[in-house]
């Protein structure tokens, strides 16, 4: 589709950051190749490794679900390369700000998966330490979470953790965010505010084609990426099922935060390949024969097939990645059934920092409740 | 460097809260000035006059146009450790930002199991008889006390408006501080280097009387005060009652009050229905059924929208419509 602008003038199709083809091979580049000349093989393997573990994680998830051990989940499918690339590309001070699908990023910042299926099978709202983590908790509505990005981000500047070239300390702040995020308010207003404050932070938009039902064109009338164009800073659009390219661009976008250099949107193309949430049909909405062209671009066969043919792994590590795999899903599975639930009265813990009397009053009346049960039961 | 003023001092509240905000920027570093209009121009109501010259454009940030995004980015720079108090223009205003206030601000501890905090205060001017356009006027403070989470306070009179913005910059929990807008201008003498009197939480005797409890907070206190000294000339002695904390509700001096004068007149520019006047009616037919002499009688605001300012003096309650309830009160 040729896109008009309000000119008239039709802009040339958006190139695609690609460093790694469908099929494994390994496309050549004067910009990105330096970005990612340190990557050894042992990386790559690191890499196919979280991508294998984080589809596991989601794939178990959806079974548990299925089971009704949880009461719903967010399907990364086929976002692995742009959550694990653009992952990748962090440092441990760097910080993270998620919707409620970047369940492989999690992994990556050392977020045990078991407490991300106790947020979906309704234990708690997010039990991992964030501060230590750099990983934020979980944001549902949608957007909301680039504005605290932005906002943190405005906090390390303040903390004069920008622009020093000092690595361990200098440090950036990455928004993960959708195309149906896009349209919000919120979203809008990050990008101005990171703008006009050259805010170190970096807004990762995985456009997966779909948000619930409605197609990108429900969302906008030009590519995501150059929308950046016109809030004043750089936009790049980037094989979202290309792990290399995810990795190499965000790098760059980091950095250039790092640097003092302010926000880039990094537009990962890539494609939803379950359904939005286990609610969800998408057989209502969308053709298979899409499906099955995206699964030809599949995040995971390409980084295997570039291994195999540039003798990066043998059998025996694909044998023994899936052997992890295995491993980890039957302790999901066992970890998930064995979450207890809150105790009723917990609900009261942390609504402030110290209870009010109103909420103490209020304890007091559910526990009289309760108990009042166990009293009967016992007569 | 700052020209922090010391001493006893002659007031007015936007003054008092201008002193309030320069200390609590002193004694903490992490504590941010952020909103439209609040640097160089001191904002609209001059309320952070002078903070950006003293404490530099980081520390008092003049944001773009977007309440989303004052309360937006305000979460984030507390997460990071700083500490935001946030300027809205007007009441009227904060609604842009109401969805990151009620299910961002509010939620955050909870949600993280006590592990995040949010110590963010949202200024906000509020109420009428200002003579102003439409959204200028307004009194939403039950749609936020109405959310947990959120602590919800509003000053009176100078004193309570210098103590009460700093102990709402160092609570942990967010707060929405109302400001009442009309009363700016009033005067008190206020001593800058004494300590407050009452924890933020907590209701005031404002003027101790026998014969019935007048109930308000924010601009209203000043109207009840001035019932009460028309309602002395008539022989009648009016207790009133400067709520202060809304969220949460401290309603033991009420309480006290109601049993000794068995009569309740509760007011507030704010609409009637579900109003705080409402909670403050079903918790005090709760705690004081059998001392009441009478059922609480509300003067409000009525249920429309607020009105042009040619007719608001007849919306908003005033000397003779308290003064009115009291008599209902004595008529069972």
């Amino acid at each position: 589709m040729t896109v008009e602008t309000a000119a008239g003038d039709t802009p040339p199709e958006p190139e695609l950051v690609q460093l790694l083809t469908p099929e494994g091979q390994r496309v050549p580049s004067e910009h990105y190749d330096p970005l990612i000349a340190d990557i050894t093989g042992d990386d790559v393997r690191s890499m196919y490794r979280d991508l294998v573990l984080g589809r596991r994680v989601d794939s178990e998830a959806v079974a548990l679900q299925r089971q009704g051990e949880l009461g719903l989940w967010a399907s990364l499918l086929g976002q692995e390369a742009a959550q694990v690339g653009s992952a990748r590309a962090l440092r441990p001070q760097d910080h993270v700000f998620p919707t409620y699908r970047e369940h492989a990023v999690a992994l990556c910042r050392g977020v045990d998966p078991v407490k991300l299926l106790a947020l979906f099978r309704g234990v708690d709202q997010g039990s991992w330490d964030a501060v230590e983590t750099h990983f934020h908790l979980y944001t549902i509505v949608i957007g909301a979470q680039t504005l605290h990005a932005t906002g943190y981000a405005m906090g390390i500047q303040r903390d004069g953790a920008i622009g020093t070239g000092d690595p361990d300390r200098d440090a950036a702040v990455i928004a993960y965010f959708g195309d149906g995020a896009t349209s919000q308010g919120d979203v809008n207003e990050a990008f101005i505010w990171a703008s006009v404050t050259n805010a170190p932070v970096v807004f990762f938009c995985q456009n997966n084609q779909w948000a619930i039902s409605e197609p990108l064109e429900r969302q906008t009338r030009v590519p995501l990426y150059r929308r950046a164009a016109g809030f004043g800073f750089p936009g790049v659009r980037v094989d979202g099922n290309d792990v290399l390219a995810c990795l190499a661009v965000t790098r760059e976008a980091l950095q250039r935060a790092r640097d003092g250099e302010g926000p880039t949107l990094v537009e990962a193309f890539t494609y939803r390949m379950g359904a939005h949430t286990t609610t969800d049909d998408p057989t209502r909405y969308r053709l298979n024969a899409e499906l099955e062209h995206w699964k030809l671009k599949d995040p995971i066969e390409r980084v295997k097939a570039f291994m195999v043919r540039g003798d990066l792994a043998d059998q025996a590590f694909f044998d023994g990645v899936e052997e992890e795999a295995d491993e980890l899903a039957v302790h999901l599975r066992a970890a998930c059934r064995a979450l207890p639930d809150p105790t009723p009265t917990s609900i009261f813990d942390h609504v402030y920092v110290e209870p009010t009397p109103d909420l103490v009053a209020q304890r007091e009346s559910m526990t009289a409740h309760l108990d009042s049960f166990e009293e009967e039961a016992a007569r | 460097m700052t020209d922090q003023p010391t001493g006893v001092q002659k007031l007015n509240i936007i003054k008092a809260i201008n002193a309030g905000l320069r200390r609590s920027m002193e004694n903490d570093a992490k504590v941010l000035v952020m909103g439209e209009d609040v640097g160089k121009l001191g904002g609209v109501f001059r309320v952070t006059d002078g903070l950006q010259k003293d404490f530099g454009e980081d520390r008092v940030i003049d944001t773009p146009l977007a309440e989303s995004g004052i309360i937006g980015t305000a979460v984030g720079l507390a997460l990071r450790g700083y500490r935001p108090v946030c300027e809205i223009q007007f009441d009227g205003f904060v609604f842009p930002g109401y969805d990151q206030i009620v299910s961002q601000v509010a939620k955050m501890h909870f949600r993280s199991g006590g592990r995040l905090r949010l110590p963010i205060v949202i200024r906000i001017p509020y109420g009428g008889s200002i003579g102003a356009v439409e959204h200028h006027s307004e009194s939403p403070e039950a749609t936020f006390a109405h959310i947990p989470g959120l602590k919800v306070v509003t000053c009176s009179n100078p004193l309570d408006a210098y103590w009460m913005i700093q102990q709402a910059i160092r609570l942990d929990d967010p707060v929405v501080f109302f400001e009442p807008k009309r009363r700016y201008y009033e005067k008190a003498e206020v001593d800058l280097d004494g300590e407050p009197d009452l924890p933020l939480e907590s209701a005031r005797v404002a003027l101790p009387g026998t014969d019935a409890t007048v109930a308000a907070y924010g601009p209203m206190v000043k109207t009840c005060l001035d019932a009460a000294a028309a309602a002395a000339d008539d022989g009648r002695s009016l207790e009133v009652i400067d709520l202060r904390s809304l969220s949460p509700l401290d309603l033991r001096a009420v309480y006290d009050s109601v049993r000794r004068t068995g009569r309740l007149v509760m007011v507030h520019e704010a609409h009637r229905t579900l109003g705080v006047g409402a909670e403050v009616a079903a918790r005090v037919t709760e705690q004081c059924f059998y001392s009441l002499e009478a059922p609480v009688q509300r003067v409000t605001g009525y249920d429309t929208p607020y009105p042009p300012a040619r007719v608001e003096e007849e919306y908003l309650p005033d000397l003779d419509r308290v003064l009115d309830a009291v008599d209902r009160t004595f008529a069972y």
